[in-house]
């Protein structure tokens, strides 16, 4: 089976293209990438005016399966992945059972082999039961297909133990990934300590708990030499704790959502619960440092943290409300906006959402060189939409960015070489 | 009665312009004659129905709700959380909805999470009152001080109001912060710094770590009880501390005007936020208070309830 994606703008970082080309797939690889290419036994895709990129990488979401089905599946949350651009996603392991042992990392491969339209990656715990205690057997997880850990939603509150799990890590070369959160300090928080836990009259989660913890990390790089990722980055005080980390040279790599960069506390006003989030949506001072960092380098990925609630979880009083926010629909339109505003390049945003993630992961992807898994995006940017409930296929319909006019689409996604997902 | 009032529920003192506050304000002064009648009850709101929803224990709040519906002659249910579905798992929701269904005109709504009386309106088409959610608002109380302050201080604006003790949990004075700011006066807060947060200033309060900054000069001072039941884990290291260096006493009050007022929202921990010489002093207006809230409730009730018959 061969496509051949004809004439549209080639961006891949990977390979510093930013060109005109023709793309040719076969057999489930990049096969030749040049300029008119014979369409000769292909089924020709138009891609004039679209934008041709290695196929989108989501190194943060929540998949709810096994366990909270209710939420999202494998099926359905790879499916909003497709429509979104993403050709594989990185399931995080607080699921019910957590990804703890082989024998769930097996599970969620076995149904992802099934149901999954994208590529899944399992992200196993890096504490049983995400305790904070004992390690996991962390051989074992990645013989079964686990590509990193991190115990995500929950911090490991003791250095020593993280401090472990970073030594141990280095025999089988698994990335950890840190959710940096201090819980002594946003025990009991909801919001943004500031403006939104003044307003609403909630207990606040302090920037400096996200710093504090941030720190911490580093520190621990410094002495284990372990490569630490740092999840979703919200503050300005964990911003300036990276970029001095990433000058000394210590092995530190981070990601922010879409939503950090996007918008602020302010839109928890009125008690949005579909805007309450862990970390919290922060200040407009914080906001600008995350741009900042998404522009200067600081940030390395941005990854959606795409967390599916329903209803019986979001529809009721704030403060018992679940943290979480959908995003795997909406992260290229709200990165692509970033581009036309002049905060980052094009090719920038590439790196963040497909080369960077692959790297950190330690995955195939990210790439258009020929030989590669033919996992490519194909994205319209000029294409006008609205987000709406009825049309997101995330089974989670908790967007803050319900009713907003999005500028640019994915039109056509591509996993080894089977078109997964388009639109007409 | 021509009376100017834009909102649909009172949600907290945020969302009320100015006029909205100095007509509830004559609304209930002029209601407060009713009230002083030999049979105190008028019928504004025979066949209207006023639903009590209290997740929260309460004395004061729910009485002069109580009170306030039966003397505008309005049925009322009595709703707490104890000894009702809500122990069988129903939801906020239902338990709204289900009440609602029965023919709930208005609720009100004391519950132990902010916001949830805006959770409740969004989905209801029966008024809503907040008597109080979390630490975040209660509004009837800042309109009930606010109209004890205009009685007897002939104005809201120009005035030094300070507010002194457990700012952080107080929903008393988070909505008093943000009623006297509109109305044209200056509020100073004090207390233990572990239950002070400089956020308020986001609110237009003035944070002041020493006690006498806020007290000096001042037109009206209230005291807050301090929640202990809110903290989690303690927030200072004894009562007696408290009393010494944060309580209320003649002394202390000699720092403010002469003519100050002295209030406290209730209920009262005397020895702790207010030294028991203080309970028959003639600043003292704390009962004046009690007797304000009753007319304010009302005020509220006809003015949502429309009082057509």
């Amino acid at each position: 089976m061969k496509i051949l994606l004809k004439g549209g703008r080639v961006i891949d970082p990977s390979q510093g293209l930013d060109q005109v080309l023709d793309v040719l797939l076969e057999d489930g690889q990049i096969s030749t990438l040049g300029q008119g290419l014979s369409t000769q036994g292909a089924k020709v895709i138009d891609c004039q005016g679209l934008l041709v990129t290695p196929g989108l990488i989501d190194m943060h979401v929540h998949l709810r399966e096994p366990g909270e089905e209710w939420k999202e599946t494998i099926a359905s949350g790879t499916k909003a992945a497709a429509a979104g651009g993403f050709t594989a996603v990185a399931c995080m392991p607080n699921t019910k059972p957590p990804n703890d042992e082989a024998e769930v990392t097996r599970y969620i491969l076995e149904k992802a082999q099934k149901e999954a339209a994208t590529r899944v990656y399992p992200i196993a715990c890096i504490t049983k039961g995400q305790k904070g205690e004992v390690l996991t057997e962390f051989g074992e997880l990645k013989q079964a297909g686990a590509v990193a850990l991190s115990d995500d939603g929950r911090p490991v509150p003791e250095a020593a133990v993280m401090r472990l799990a970073l030594e141990y890590a280095k025999n089988f070369d698994l990335p950890i990934i840190s959710h940096a959160e201090e819980l002594s300090l946003s025990e009991g928080g909801q919001v943004n300590e500031g403006l939104a836990s003044a307003t609403l009259g909630m207990k606040g989660i302090p920037a400096e708990g996200e710093a504090v913890a941030i720190f911490r990390e580093v520190m621990l790089a410094r002495l284990t030499g372990t490569p630490v990722h740092i999840a979703h980055v919200s503050t300005k005080l964990g911003v300036e704790i990276i970029r001095k980390a990433k000058k000394e040279g210590l092995p530190v790599t981070a990601e922010t959502a879409p939503h950090y960069f996007t918008l602020t506390e302010e839109a928890t006003f009125g008690y949005n619960t579909y805007a309450k989030v862990n970390p919290p949506l922060r200040s407009a001072e914080d906001r600008a440092a995350v741009l900042e960092a998404l522009a200067d380098g600081t940030l390395d990925v941005i990854a959606t943290d795409h967390a599916p609630h329903s209803d019986l979880e979001k529809e009721i009083e704030f403060e018992l409300a679940a943290f979480g926010l959908i995003g795997l629909e909406t992260a290229l339109p709200l990165t692509l906006k970033l581009v036309s505003e002049g905060v980052i390049s094009l090719f920038r945003a590439i790196e963040l959402l497909s080369t960077n993630p692959a790297r950190i992961l330690r995955i195939p992807g990210g790439t258009l060189k020929p030989g590669s898994p033919a996992d490519v995006t194909i994205i319209d940017p000029e294409r006008k939409w609205v987000v709406t409930k009825e049309d997101l296929h995330s089974k989670g319909k908790n967007s803050p960015f319900l009713g907003w006019e999005m500028s640019g689409q994915a039109v056509f996604t591509i996993v080894g070489g089977e078109i997964v997902f388009s639109r007409g | 009665m021509s009376v100017l009032f834009s909102q649909r529920h009172l949600l907290d003192i945020t969302s009320l312009t100015p006029d909205d506050i100095v007509s509830v304000l004559d609304l209930a002064d002029s209601l407060k004659e009713v009230l002083r009648r030999p049979i105190p009850k008028v019928p504004t709101l025979r066949g209207k129905l006023v639903t009590n929803l209290f997740f929260e224990p309460s004395t004061r709040t729910r009485l002069s709700f109580e009170k306030a519906a039966k003397t505008l002659s309005a049925d009322t249910f009595n709703f707490t959380a104890r000894m009702s579905s809500v122990e069988k798992g129903e939801t906020l929701l239902d338990t709204v909805l289900n009440l609602e269904a029965m023919g709930t005109d208005l609720f009100v709504i004391r519950h132990p999470k902010a916001g949830a009386p805006h959770f409740i309106a969004k989905h209801t088409k029966a008024r809503v009152i907040n008597a109080g959610d979390g630490f975040h608002a209660h509004p009837t109380q800042a309109l009930l001080d606010m109209l004890t302050v205009r009685q007897k201080k002939g104005t809201l604006s120009g005035l030094k109001v300070a507010i002194i003790g457990d700012i952080r949990h107080s929903r008393v004075a988070h909505s008093n912060i943000v009623g006297f700011r509109k109305m044209g006066s200056e509020v100073y807060v004090s207390g233990p710094a572990t239950m002070l947060p400089p956020e308020r200033e986001a609110l237009g309060a003035r944070v002041c770590y020493r006690l006498e900054e806020a007290l000096y000069g001042a037109d009206v001072v209230m005291a807050l009880r301090v929640q202990k039941e809110r903290h989690g884990r303690p927030l200072f290291p004894s009562l007696r501390e408290y009393a010494i260096y944060f309580g209320l006493n003649r002394q202390r009050l000699e720092l403010a005007k002469e003519d100050c007022l002295l209030m406290h929202p209730g209920p009262i921990n005397w020895g702790v936020e207010l030294h028991p010489e203080l309970q028959n002093d003639p600043r003292n207006v704390i009962l004046e208070q009690v007797e304000n809230g009753v007319a304010i409730r009302m005020a509220l009730l006809v003015l949502l309830l429309g009082g057509g018959a």
